[in-house]
């Protein structure tokens, strides 16, 4: 579970069923469990108005759950880059009183929300809950590149190859958090690396 | 005394009446210098000096915040209020000096939204004349809809449509022209914000409807400045101060309060903006909660109280201050 640390560390609440017509789910792995637990709060005929779209991973599990929600549309995607293209449609044509739903890990949320944004909804609007993997996103302040599911820290920048202290300093706007170079002054200076973000 | 607030010492420039019930003031500043900057949603606070009463009551600015050598404020006759309205129908005139608070804005754009749909009510058209101007001036994307009870009173419909065109929806009550309020909301792009001002009960209908079709709250911006009500005289015991005092009839509590020599911070009068809300010790009887500022739970719990628009019935209220 996410700690608030700094005001800009984003915490994770737990789905709740918002009122309107229009409920869109977005959700990786173990996300999929978010929204069956909110199942049951949900009222009847919540998911007839519902569209899902789950990115199962490696262990293609929780899909048959999903399935027996009876949502209006269930979208299965391999990956989140390959879903973007038709998140960024549906939010194009969406009209107010579609409801934001995310569920799953932070790189999912964050890159979710990101596209959320851009398409005018406030990130106080969106229902986020945060379930399995601690991996980050984080993109290296100096050379700004993005390096995907970090574990470690400090972490090896996969662009410039500098060894960064991963803060809890994140970005909306970039779906990151931010990767400081940790020795700087002295590259021999190499502190050990653990693996803290599971 | 008026939190974050300084006033500005403005003479009367125009009066201007625009229909049978509504009359339009000019302000100027009386050493020649510009207002200072508004946002479009901004209110004043206007001083009555009435012989040896002083009322104080908000309303919306209404001009271009591009244009800052006046300020204009639109007032709606109220023949059964407590005198507000009246006295500046009837007594104020071009020339007379009074003194106004600087701007405040408890409605402002969000002007991260994608669209602005307003809806105003009556007289609530007034801060959409400055929202409007303001977005028209940046090329922002806006719709208002606005009901009148007849043409007549349909207050600056006229200038709206000529200047905004098919922007601009009129609704009549006495031609049983409605608002379509679901569809309308129902058919808004992503990242539309709503606005409503006008009567409580509009109000509340756009919300209610709004937070069914799944609107969330933070995309809803409303502002009703409630008129403090006259209402049966009370007593009641400020017991920071160690003082009594009776709110009469036609007096608001946080009028008498102020006649009682205590100062209580406050802002915009209307059970908007939360700066005068005060604590209850204790109280044996009725509050008449007229405000938008407390939770229903804190209405019923009897533990606050608006003081710039709400009242008490009853035997004993007991307050911190």
């Amino acid at each position: 579970m996410a700690a608030k640390t700094i005001i800009s560390r984003p915490i994770y609440g737990t789905l709740s069923p918002q009122s309107g017509k229009h409920h869109l789910f977005i959700a990786d792995a173990e996300g999929a469990l978010a929204i069956t637990d909110m199942a049951r709060k949900a009222p009847p005929g919540f998911f007839d108005g519902a569209e899902i779209n789950f990115i199962p991973g490696l262990e293609g599990k929780h899909i048959a759950a999903l399935e027996a929600l009876k949502p209006a549309q269930l979208h299965i995607a391999p990956s989140f880059a390959s879903l973007l293209p038709r998140l960024k449609q549906t939010l194009t044509n969406a009209h107010m009183g579609l409801r934001l739903y995310l569920a799953g890990t932070e790189g999912l949320i964050g890159q979710a929300m990101q596209a959320a944004l851009e398409a005018g909804i406030d990130h106080t609007s969106i229902e986020t809950e945060h379930r399995g993997s601690l991996a980050r996103r984080m993109q290296c302040v100096h050379c700004k590149g993005i390096t995907e599911n970090v574990t470690t820290q400090p972490a090896l920048c996969s662009h410039c190859g500098l060894l960064l202290l991963v803060r809890d300093h994140y970005s909306r706007r970039l779906a990151a958090f931010q990767g400081v170079c940790i020795n700087a002054e002295d590259r021999s200076e190499v502190p050990p690396m653990e693996e803290i973000f599971r | 005394m008026s939190t974050g607030t300084t006033k500005l010492n403005v003479v009367v420039s125009d009066v201007v009446p625009v229909n049978e019930l509504v009359t339009r003031f000019h302000f100027r500043r009386r050493d020649g210098e510009l207002l200072p900057t508004f946002s479009g949603g901004a209110h004043v606070v206007v001083e009555m000096r009435d012989g040896n009463r002083t009322r104080l009551n908000p309303y919306s600015l209404m001009g271009s915040p591009l244009d800052t050598r006046e300020y204009t404020i639109s007032v709606r006759r109220d023949d059964a209020g407590r005198g507000g309205s009246l006295f500046m129908h009837r007594q104020v005139k071009p020339g007379l000096e009074m003194v106004i608070s600087y701007p405040v804005n408890l409605f402002s754009l969000d002007l991260r939204a994608k669209k602005h749909l307003m809806l105003a009510g009556g007289i609530g058209i007034t801060p959409f004349m400055a929202q409007t101007s303001q977005l028209a001036g940046a090329g922002g994307n806006f719709e208002l809809h606005y009901t009148c009870r007849t043409a007549s009173l349909g207050t600056y419909a006229d200038v709206l449509q000529q200047r905004y065109g098919n922007r601009v929806r009129l609704y009549h009550d006495d031609r049983e022209e409605r608002i379509d309020l679901d569809r309308l909301l129902s058919s808004q792009p992503l990242g539309t914000h709503l606005y409503v001002c006008g009567p409580a009960g509009m109000i509340n209908w756009v919300r209610d409807r709004a937070a069914a079709l799944g609107w969330p709250p933070e995309t809803v911006h409303f502002e009703h400045f409630a008129a403090p009500q006259p209402g049966a005289p009370f007593d009641v015991t400020l017991a920071v101060s160690g003082k009594t005092i009776r709110v009469g009839e036609q007096q608001s509590l946080l009028e008498a309060i102020e006649t009682a020599g205590v100062d209580p911070p406050y802002l915009c009068r209307g059970g908007v903006c939360g700066q005068c809300e005060t604590n209850v010790i204790s109280s044996d009887g009725k509050f008449i909660h007229n405000d938008h500022w407390l939770s229903e739970e804190d209405h019923r719990s009897g533990c606050k109280i608006m003081p710039c628009v709400s009242r008490f019935e009853g035997k004993s209220l007991v307050l911190e201050r």
